[in-house]
Order: structure tokens, then sequence, then C-alpha cells
């Protein structure tokens, strides 16, 4: 990259001194570009002042929390936090996070799996009904949610899988997220097919085009779905409320409610300070997908 | 290295469109075989089905002794350059090198040697730890060489390989492959190549053969000289040549003599034609390559007089545009022979070298002004 600041600088000497007509729009440039910077930062922390006051919260007492909405906690303390990871329970919050990985790692996993797959073979192969399916493919991906809860919940007790994880994650290892499917096709469809070629030339089958040159090259795209299919599972609030019943297996999710049902005079600050707990596997998952998400973005194969 | 054999092969598409028309090509062990064609001609389907990237649909493909028909790519002994390089972005130039050879479960030794090998001859040593996206074009299209080349195919298969670099490097990799095909035939492993391009100027100055396409067909298999001397067709006469062959409606008529009308003026057949022909009159068409007419005064016999609309001055020569009725012929002249200035609306005369004029029949396009016994 080349800045202007790295261009040779002409000696000062050299240049005319600026005309007024160039100090007025220099001045004007610089008073714009205050006001416009001093806006967007207005509005950033408009937008991110409920985070703040919720992490600033968790460190408040009980009393403070409804004293002040000023977000810096007076008098900080670890309460909250004490409490909150105590739970109402006999289980400490630990499990319940526990509990969501068991939901969200084979989940992530599965999905990354069975939505590349899936999309290679619709993206990649001819084969018979292939237009029917894609098709209904993305039907299901119009389809409402709710319309399928109870059918589900219904194939699901037949199976005796109620009160255990296998509804919440089994769906997404035959590509049940029809969504996550089209975002790779559309991915994989951008990505010319002559180094797929090149590699069956080189004597590679179909699985180890797949392997060695599909999914490497289609790597930000698989790291955007298990970011996305991570996220959305943590927070998923219906789907374990609708499974699960026995306390000893909720995810955070679920938990969380719990301490809100379970205590007459709520704990707020135990409450906020889990919250915040529970928000930081997504933030550190997503910080560091970012990294790999810009490194990946489709590499040169092709160019002039 | 092997033969390559073609027998009435055929392609049609899943769309029920039909892009190759049973052709029949022979390519010999260690040969240089240029397709050459306008875009479209179906060269790089036809190089798809050699290669076992695009289903044959009839006829058979030869590999040495084998119909490789029904053969994936990878155990068909041929090797790929495509012209946009197709390297694997995220493998190391060594890893690029050596991907089919670690398929095919090498020992590390060899994978190591083969590789410092190659990349010795195509001067790519100094890129082995860079990725694709850090090279240019040209050390792209090397490695992608080089990918090719450390495999030892039976058949090496060119797309359109130069057609992304810049004239100037396309120039020097022209002479680096044909230097390459040599280098291997010294060495006593000959490389037998199908090389596709649609630029002429590559057909002539690397193949061997040359096979020009049009619409799915072979129009001509011959090497570059006979192709340009001797094309069998009018489409091979404007396809080979800058600037491109005269192609002028004409009559022959055989009445006192024989004679040629074109544009409405008539010259008498030079001795130098007749004796060639294989028809004895009709509708043909007239084919003379610019740089085979003599520039000459209006009126002179054996000439087409021509009104000047254009001339293009080039420096060692000039490109003359004149009118001969309807058509516009060109003419090349050196700047030496001029003896006096031409401008738009001259009139001038255009006389053919006789032992250079075609005549191609007027429907078929076929020529028919090869003596048989040539
Ligand atoms: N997958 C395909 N389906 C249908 N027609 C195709 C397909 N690929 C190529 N064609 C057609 O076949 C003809 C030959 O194409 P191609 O071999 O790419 O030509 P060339 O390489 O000589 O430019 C063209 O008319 C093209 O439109
Ligand atoms: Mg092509």
């Amino acid at each position: 990259m080349v800045t202007l600041s790295d261009l040779p600088d002409q000696s000062r000497a050299e240049r005319t001194p600026p005309t007024p007509l160039e100090l007025k729009l220099r001045r004007r440039n610089r008073i714009n570009a205050f006001v416009r910077y001093s806006l967007l930062i207005l509005v950033g922390f408009i937008m991110i002042y409920p985070l703040l006051w919720l992490v600033g919260a968790a460190f408040k007492t009980n009393s403070e929390i409804f004293s002040s909405a000023w977000f810096w906690p007076a008098r900080p303390t670890l309460d909250g936090f004490r409490e909150g990871w105590e739970t109402s329970t006999p289980y400490n919050f630990g499990h319940f996070f526990l509990n969501s990985m068991y939901i969200v790692i084979p989940k992530v996993i599965g999905t990354a799996i069975s939505c590349t797959l899936v999309a290679y073979g619709f993206a990649r192969f001819e084969f018979p009904g292939k237009k029917i399916l894609f098709s209904i493919l993305i039907a299901t991906l119009l389809l409402p949610d709710v319309v399928t809860r109870i059918p589900q919940y219904l194939l699901f007790r037949e199976l005796g899988w109620l009160d255990t994880y296998l509804p919440l994650f089994v769906p997404s290892w035959v590509a049940g997220d029809a969504f996550f499917v089209f975002m790779v096709i559309q991915f994989l469809r951008a990505i010319p097919r002559e180094m797929e070629e090149a590699a069956r030339v080189d004597g590679a089958n179909t699985a180890q085009t797949l392997i060695f040159i599909v999914v490497p090259i289609l790597m930000p795209a698989i790291i955007s779905v298990c970011l996305f299919q991570f996220m959305w599972t943590m927070n998923d609030f219906l789907g374990p409320l609708i499974y699960i019943s026995s306390v000893e297996k909720y995810p955070v999710s679920i938990a969380l409610k719990l301490s809100i049902d379970a205590t007459e005079a709520f704990n707020w600050n135990a409450i906020l300070s889990m919250t915040v707990l529970a928000l930081i596997p997504s933030l550190v998952v997503f910080f560091l997908a970012q990294k790999s998400f810009i490194e990946g973005i489709s590499t040169g194969g092709v160019k002039g | 290295m092997a033969e390559l054999q073609l027998k009435s092969l055929e392609k049609k598409y899943g769309n029920g469109f039909k892009a190759v028309h049973g052709i029949d090509l022979k390519v010999k062990e260690g040969e240089f075989m240029v397709l050459v064609g306008p875009s479209g001609c179906a060269k790089s389907t036809t190089l798809r089905m050699i290669a076992g990237l695009e289903t044959i649909t009839g006829g058979e493909v030869r590999i040495g002794e084998n119909v490789v028909n029904d053969l994936v790519p990878g155990k068909r002994g041929i090797a790929m350059v495509f012209q946009n390089y197709a390297l694997y972005p995220h493998m190391k130039v060594r890893r690029n090198l050596s991907f089919g050879l670690k398929l095919k479960r090498q020992p590390k030794e060899q994978i190591e040697s083969a590789t410092s090998d190659v990349s010795g001859i195509l001067e790519i040593d100094e890129l082995l730890e860079r990725l694709p996206k850090q090279l240019s074009g040209g050390q792209a299209q090397r490695v992608a060489l080089g990918r090719a080349l450390i495999k030892q195919p039976e058949v090496f298969l060119f797309d359109e390989p130069l057609s992304n670099l810049d004239a100037k490097l396309r120039a020097s990799m022209r002479v680096r492959i044909t230097d390459l095909h040599k280098r291997l035939r010294d060495e006593g492993r000959p490389a037998t190549v199908v090389y596709v391009t649609h630029d002429q100027v590559e057909a002539m100055t690397m193949g061997d053969r040359i096979c020009v396409m049009k619409d799915g067909h072979i129009m001509q298999v011959a090497d570059p000289r006979t192709l340009y001397d001797r094309p069998a067709n009018a489409f091979v006469g404007g396809f080979i040549g800058m600037p491109e062959m005269n192609l002028v409606p004409a009559v022959l008529t055989r009445d006192a003599g024989l004679r040629l009308t074109a544009g409405g003026q008539t010259v008498e057949v030079p001795e130098g034609l007749a004796h060639r022909l294989n028809v004895e009159d009709g509708a043909v068409t007239l084919g003379i390559r610019p740089q085979h007419m003599s520039l000459v005064d209006a009126g002179s016999p054996g000439a087409f007089d021509a009104e000047v609309v254009n001339v293009e001055f080039m420096g060692h020569e000039i490109n003359v545009h004149a009118r001969l009725g309807e058509a516009v012929l060109v003419a090349v002249v050196q700047t030496t022979d001029l003896t006096r200035r031409i401008a738009r609306g001259d009139l001038i005369g255009l006389r053919p070298y006789a032992a250079r004029i075609h005549l191609f029949d007027a429907d078929t396009g076929e020529n028919v002004s090869l003596a048989k016994d040539h």
C-alpha cells in the first residue's frame, strides 16, 4: 500500500504558498471532518451504551443498578459473579456452559461438514432430479420456523429423543440448515472450476479434490458458517426450551432464565454478571474467526 | 511418450448443442500439434475430451495403444496447462508442483529431485516458497508449466496458455515452450503436445503441424508452410496470414482461352495458374494474399485496375486498400519498391503473382487450384 504520505515530498520551498481560496477550502474541510466524526462518535456511543451498561452493571450492587443510569459502578464488586456462578440450582454456572458446548460443538462441526458436502454436490455435479431437489432446498429456506416445530416435536418424541440434545444438533448433521447450504453454494459458484479440473488431471479423485482443493478455497465461507451457527446456537432459547426438560441438562440460554424464575426478589446483578459471561464465548469466537476470515478471502488463482 | 489419435470424435452437450462433428486426427509421438481456429470452434471442447474433463459422446480417443474414453483424467497419462493457470491458491509453488506426485505416493526424495529439476529448467527456483498470489502472470504460467512437466506425461495439453500475458511476455513464453519441446526431444524423451490457440502467430511459430478448425469440423491439418502456401479451402486461406488473404468472387470462363472476371474486369489467366486448375470454368472465389500482388500502372496487362480508398503507412511497407467492384483489396507494398506517392483516389493496377493465386470453389470453398501432382 502506498499512502499519500509515502509519496516523495516535494521540498516545501518549491511549492507556491497556498492562496486564500486554498486556505479557506482547507479550513472548511477540517470543520466538515470534525462535525462528521463527532456525529459518528455520538451515534456509536448511543448504540453501544446498553452493552456498556450491562458490563458495568454486572459489577454493581443490586441497589445501585436501579439508582443510576450511568454505566460506571460507584463501588465495584464481584458479588454478582459469585452469586450468579453458584446459581439457585445444585449446579454451578460452569455446568450450564458445558451443556451449551455439548450442543454447540457437534452442531457446528456437523453443519460445516454436511453443508460443504451438499453444496459441493449441487454446485459441481449434474444428477437426475437436481433441479427439483434444489427447489425444495430453497423452499425450506422460505418456510417459517414455527410451521415445522410441532411436526418435528412429534417426530422426535416418536424417536424417544425428548430431553436429550439430539433434536438440537442431529438435523444439522444432515444439512438441515438450508441457509448455510445456500451460502456455500453461492460462494462455490464464484470459484472457477479450473483448479478442481487441474486437481483431477493431477490424479485426485472426487473426495481428494474436495478435501485438498475445494475445502481450503472455501475456508472463508466455511468459517462464516461456523461463526453464525455458533452464535445462533449459543443464543437459541426456543429449541432447548421445547426439548430439554431436566435442569441438569439446561444450556446457558435457559439457565439464565431459570435464575429469574426461581428467586422471588431477583438478584439482578447476578443475572447480569452471568449474561456478561454468556457473551464471552461468542465474542471470542467472533474475533478469532474474523482474522482468518479476512486472511482467507479467495486468493489469486486468477490473475491477468 | 505416445501418439494420440482421435477417431470420429463427437461432442453433443447436454443442451443438445453439437459442438464437435466427428473429427479424425492423429498426433504423432513427439509432435507439437496446434489446434487453431476462431473463438467458439470447439478447440477447448476437443482438448477437454482428450483430457477427460468432458464426456465423449461419440468416437474414441486413443493414447498410445489404449482407448481412454472411460478413464478418469488422472489415469490418462496427460498433463494440462490452463489459460488462467489454475494454480492451487492455498498452496506454495513447491506444493503446487508436487501435488500430483504426492497423490501418486511417490517417495519423498524422488519428488524433491523432480521438483528441483523442473524448477531449474523453468527458472522458478526462487519462487518455490511463494503463494500463487505473489506471482506475476508470467511466473504463474511458468509454474503451471512446471506442474505439467513434473508429471512426465504421455501427452501435454495446453489451452490458450499465453492469452492472459502481455504481448512481449507472450513472445518470450512462446520461445520458451518450443525450446522446451526441442530440449525434451533432444534428451530422448520427446513430448507429444496438443496446443490450443486462437492466435495464428502462435500456431505458425510453434506447431510442427497445425490443425485448423471451424464450427466443430477440421478444415485442414498440415505443417505451417503447406498451410500458408496450399490452403485446402477459402477458410484456411483467410484465417492464416496477416493481413488476411483477399477473397473476391470471380468467374472463370473458357472460350478464347482461359479468363478470369472479377469486379467487372477480365484478365487472362496466367500460365502459372492455368496448369494447376482442377476445374474447367464457373463461379469461383479468387484468393490472393496482400503480399502477393505487385503495384503497376492502371491498364497493365494481367492486372486488375482498382481505386485507392486508403493507405496505411507502416514504415517498411504500406498497406494499400483499393476498390475492385464491390470488394476492397488489400495489397502490401514494400516502401522501397514504390516509385511514386500513392494517395486516396488514385487509380492503380494490382497484378497478382501467377504462382500465388488461389481459386476456391464458390460453393464449397474448396481450393481448386492445387495441382494434383504437386
Ligand atoms: N457446457 C456447454 N454446454 C453447451 N454448449 C457449450 C458448453 N461449452 C461450450 N459450449 C459451446 O460449444 C462451442 C465450442 O466451445 P469451445 O470448445 O469452448 O470453443 P473454443 O475453445 O474453440 O473457443 C461453443 O459454441 C460453445 O458455446
Ligand atoms: Mg477455448
